[in-house]
């Protein structure tokens, strides 16, 4: 794949990743480039290009190396290391690309060694997210595997002295059937490099001749998860580590009055690090550096803040005035048989990933490596590199498979600390933000409020759709049923009241909400069954297939919903993936709601892990679950009021339904990312479910947060 | 600070740690036994739990000198001689994790479950459970992990530990 295809629509893609930074650049001798960045130290690229930009020109500005050697080695023994700037989250990657290589050229998975987010290691990369990993990674790592194996016939060819094309490459050999000869893979490089370069296309293996890519491969290196053997970025120790903490401002925006370290600093062992509103500790072990945070006393000036409650309000004034519908729009709406005008809200969330930020920074003279988890290595690269004003060849950054993410590790915040610690200690320190630091100095899923105008034929025939949305984002914005007049806006809001950024699925999932909900209402407002109310407004082939196969699974029609029990459906598609499901819930007296049951259809062209993509589809409705129904972040003067698991709700055991999960594989057309969009259709599934028991229509996420309880 | 004693997966270690210093920290830091997890600090995911004589108990809200004269076992605890016990074969065999950051926790849990039940009704599962967090969302992986370590014979990994 042509770098150029690589920066398909990835810059509108990359920025809606972005994440807002707050604060200026310090530079560790210049104390007045130092600000806070309500509690932490955050590197504000101002004057550099931000993610968006970057990836704007980013694969300009980062070419992709087109050497075969940049990307696998394979040595004297046939073992192939394979490197890629994409890591590891959960989502099955190291497993599946591995697949994709070893499919390419022919050899056994498990001789295939995958060196992920190092910096030093593999070729720039953005970052993983925007499912970018399976589209875009994956064909590239093919190219260079299918580059690798016909560089080797040739190479056994010249040995041979004979016609290429009449040997073969299979197991890590390459065979002459014709004299039977074989050569092994190490036997051909004898570890040297492939110095080759590859440009343009090279015809790859299709699906349906797949062997080891499209089947099940286990979690590579499974056992080292089920024995605690694996180093998560949390858990990386260095010799003479000294653990750091940092003390937060009492609220977000928050200026510096006053501070006493006198009682930290006598601690035994401790050493206190000021740099301009920035203080932390550093000490032998993490429960001292706990200690001696905590005996520093520091007052904070807060500005006053809004609340949660006044949010939806604050976000509507803030974007008003925006584009009015254009006068087509409003013909088809005027000649509507009837019309439906909705608005719906989605709360700040977090997500919440169960390993929080943490951070080894070590200083070797002027070079500084640090361990951290992170979706975006070379993003943190470049934030350690401003901040302490050094070349980026002089900082590596390494992204030890981490307990992941899921949007929400992009920022480099407690790498930068981390970082300015160790270079105050002079010693390698660890770092690793507690469950409140995370849910509060991490950044949010951004809030929004979405409306929708609609107009439809009594016959069901949909004849306009304006979708706004405010704050939240524009992924999944489009409306993918036929509709002659349809508009899709979003508005952005300056300076929203807390840092958001980046979520699986970004705002596809608002935008899915809201859209499937308005649909649900339609359909039930001109009489017709929710399914067939869809089919008769769509045409995309792939969406109505996932739709019927929910359907069909769920056996949706078999039975009436009831006062105590719903049925509900939603579809939708993004990013490549198409995505059904169909909810079963369960309502008792006291207006507590059960799901009980899921069936989620899901079709991302040809599947390359069958076993990871269920386990993702699987996790994904349980995900959504939490934020379809409970998760919610409350916040008031600068402050998160619930930034604990005692206080923020999240999906738990006996919160998952029974799920199955059908997946439709279609070989005939590339693999898209499947990490996200699995996510989406659960909520409007639930609430329609709800519609359908109750008559009460839940146009906010979480739903389950005023009439009714979960 | 306080001196004590800790027997861990079957060895004495004479720590030096904070009088109020939690298991977890002490199980972390000062040993370097990383498998147990911080995921909240507060005994409500899950992620840091080990066994104190065989029952399931959060290391981070257990104080490390409390647990002195009991026999703790981590998740580095149940592998005897390169064997895995049922347990973890089960989460193998089954894919019980995505990121896995949950599972040595997920899998203490489900070890005490099995010592004290080892045929659990789905209730007792639940019960036992509940308290452990994954945010990647894999719990019907896990029951069915759960599930299939309780039909399994127990291996000599468990035979050791037990
Ligand atoms: S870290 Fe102990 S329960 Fe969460
Ligand atoms: S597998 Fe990621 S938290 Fe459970």
């Amino acid at each position: 794949m042509p770098a150029r295809e690589l920066q398909d629509g990835f810059a509108t893609e990359a920025a809606q990743h972005d994440v807002p930074r707050q604060l200026r650049a310090f530079a560790l001798d210049r104390r007045d480039f130092l600000r806070l960045c309500g509690g932490g130290l955050l590197v504000c690229l101002a004057g550099e290009p931000s993610l968006a930009q970057e990836s704007g020109g980013g694969w300009g500005r980062h070419p992709l190396p087109e050497q075969i050697s940049a990307w696998l080695f394979i040595d004297a023994h046939g073992k192939v290391t394979v490197y890629t700037g994409k890591v590891e989250v959960g989502q099955n990657i190291r497993t599946s690309l591995a697949q994709s290589v070893a499919e390419e050229l022919r050899v056994a998975f498990d001789t295939i060694t995958m060196v992920m987010g190092d910096t030093d290691l593999v070729p720039w990369d953005a970052g993983t997210f925007g499912s970018r990993t399976t589209p875009t990674m994956g064909p590239q790592l093919r190219k260079m595997a299918a580059a690798a194996r016909s560089l080797l016939v040739e190479k056994a060819a010249q040995q041979w002295k004979v016609d290429p094309a009449t040997l073969v490459a299979a197991n890590g050999n390459v065979t002459n059937p014709a004299a039977a000869q074989t050569l092994s893979y190490g036997a051909l490089t004898q570890g040297e490099k492939l110095t080759a370069t590859v440009d343009g296309e090279l015809p790859l293996t299709p699906a349906t001749e797949w062997k080891i890519a499209g089947t099940p491969v286990p979690k590579a290196d499974g056992r080292d998860f089920v024995t605690g053997r694996h180093k998560y970025p949390s858990d990386i120790v260095r010799p003479g580590m000294l653990y750091g903490k940092v003390v937060r401002p009492s609220g977000f925006r928050a200026t510096l009055v006053s501070v006493d370290t006198s009682a930290a600093e006598k601690m035994p062992g401790v050493q206190v690090v000021r740099d301009g509103d920035f203080i932390g500790v550093v000490a032998p072990d993490g429960w001292t550096a706990e200690k001696a945070a905590a005996a520093i006393e520091a007052k904070w000036a807060v500005p006053a803040q809004i609340s949660n409650t006044e949010l939806f309000a604050d976000l509507k004034k803030r974007a008003e005035g925006g584009a009015a519908a254009g006068g087509d729009m409003e013909q088809a709406l005027a000649g509507a048989e009837m019309k439906m005008d909705a608005e719906y809200t989605i709360a700040y969330i977090q997500h919440a990933p169960l390993e929080p930020r943490a951070a080894v920074a070590e200083w070797d003279g002027t070079h500084l490596t640090v361990w951290t988890g992170t979706q975006r290595p070379f993003g943190v690269r470049d934030e350690l590199a401003q901040a302490f004003r050094l070349p980026g060849n002089q900082v590596r950054v390494l992204m030890p498979d981490m307990g992941s993410g899921y949007g929400g590790k992009h920022s480099g915040e407690c790498a930068v600390e981390c970082a300015r610690l160790a270079k105050a200690a002079g010693k390698p320190v660890k770092l690793v933000w507690t469950r409140e630091e995370e849910f509060t100095w991490a950044y949010f899923r951004p809030a929004g409020v979405i409306s929708i105008r609609s107009g439809v034929r009594h016959d069901g025939t949909l004849i306009a759709w304006a979708q706004t949305n405010i704050n939240s984002g524009p992924s999944g914005i489009d409306t993918p049923y036929n509709v002659t007049a349809k508009a899709g806006d979003f508005r952005e809001v300056e300076d929203p009241p807390l840092r958001q950024g980046s979520y699986r699925a970004l705002a596809a999932t608002a935008n899915h909400f809201a859209r499937e909900s308005h649909m649900d209402d339609l359909a039930h407002a001109v009489n017709m069954d929710p399914l067939e109310f869809r089919l008769k407004n769509l045409t995309d082939a792939r969406l109505r297939a996932v739709l019927q196969a929910a359907a069909q699974r769920f056996g949706w029609g078999r039975q009436a919903s009831s006062p105590q029990r719903g049925f509900g459906m939603a579809c939708g598609t993004d990013k490549g993936g198409y995505v059904a499901a169909c909810a079963e819930v369960e309502i008792d007296a006291a207006r507590k709601v059960r799901v009980r049951r899921v069936v989620q259809a899901w079709e991302s062209g040809a599947i390359v892990n069958p076993d990871g993509l269920r386990n993702q589809t699987m996790g994904a409705i349980v995900q959504a679950m939490g934020g379809g129904l409970f998760e919610e972040i409350r916040f008031a003067s600068g402050k998160i009021l619930n930034p604990l698991f005692s206080e923020y709700r999240v999906p738990r055991f006996r919160d998952t339904p029974e799920i199955e999960v059908v997946l439709l594989d279609r070989k005939d057309i590339p693999s898209a990312g499947a990490g996200e969009i699995g996510i989406v259709a659960l909520a409007p599934a639930v609430g329609n479910a709800i519609f359908a028991a109750t008559g009460e229509r839940l146009r906010a996420m979480p739903m389950a947060a005023g009439k009714f309880r979960a | 600070m306080a001196e004590f004693t800790l027997k861990v997966n079957g060895s004495e270690h004479r720590v030096n740690a904070g009088s109020e210093e939690s298991l977890l920290s002490v199980l972390r830091d000062r040993l370097q036994l990383t498998g147990t997890k911080y995921g909240c600090g507060e005994g409500q995911c899950g992620a840091c739990t080990v066994l104190l004589d065989g029952q399931p108990a959060l290391a981070c809200i257990t104080l490390a000198s409390g647990a002195a004269g009991q026999k703790i076992t981590t998740i580095e605890g149940l592998e005897r001689n390169g064997e895995l016990c049922h347990v973890q074969q089960a989460f193998l065999h089954e894919g019980a994790f995505q990121c896995a950051y949950c599972t040595s926790g997920m899998i203490m849990a489900a070890t005490g479950l099995l010592h004290a039940h080892p045929h659990p009704s789905e209730e007792q599962i639940l019960q036992a459970m509940n308290g452990n967090i994954c945010r990647c969302g894999t719990y019907p992986r896990i029951l069915a992990a759960i599930h299939r370590a309780a039909q399994a014979a127990p291996t000599e990994a468990d035979d050791a530990r037990a």
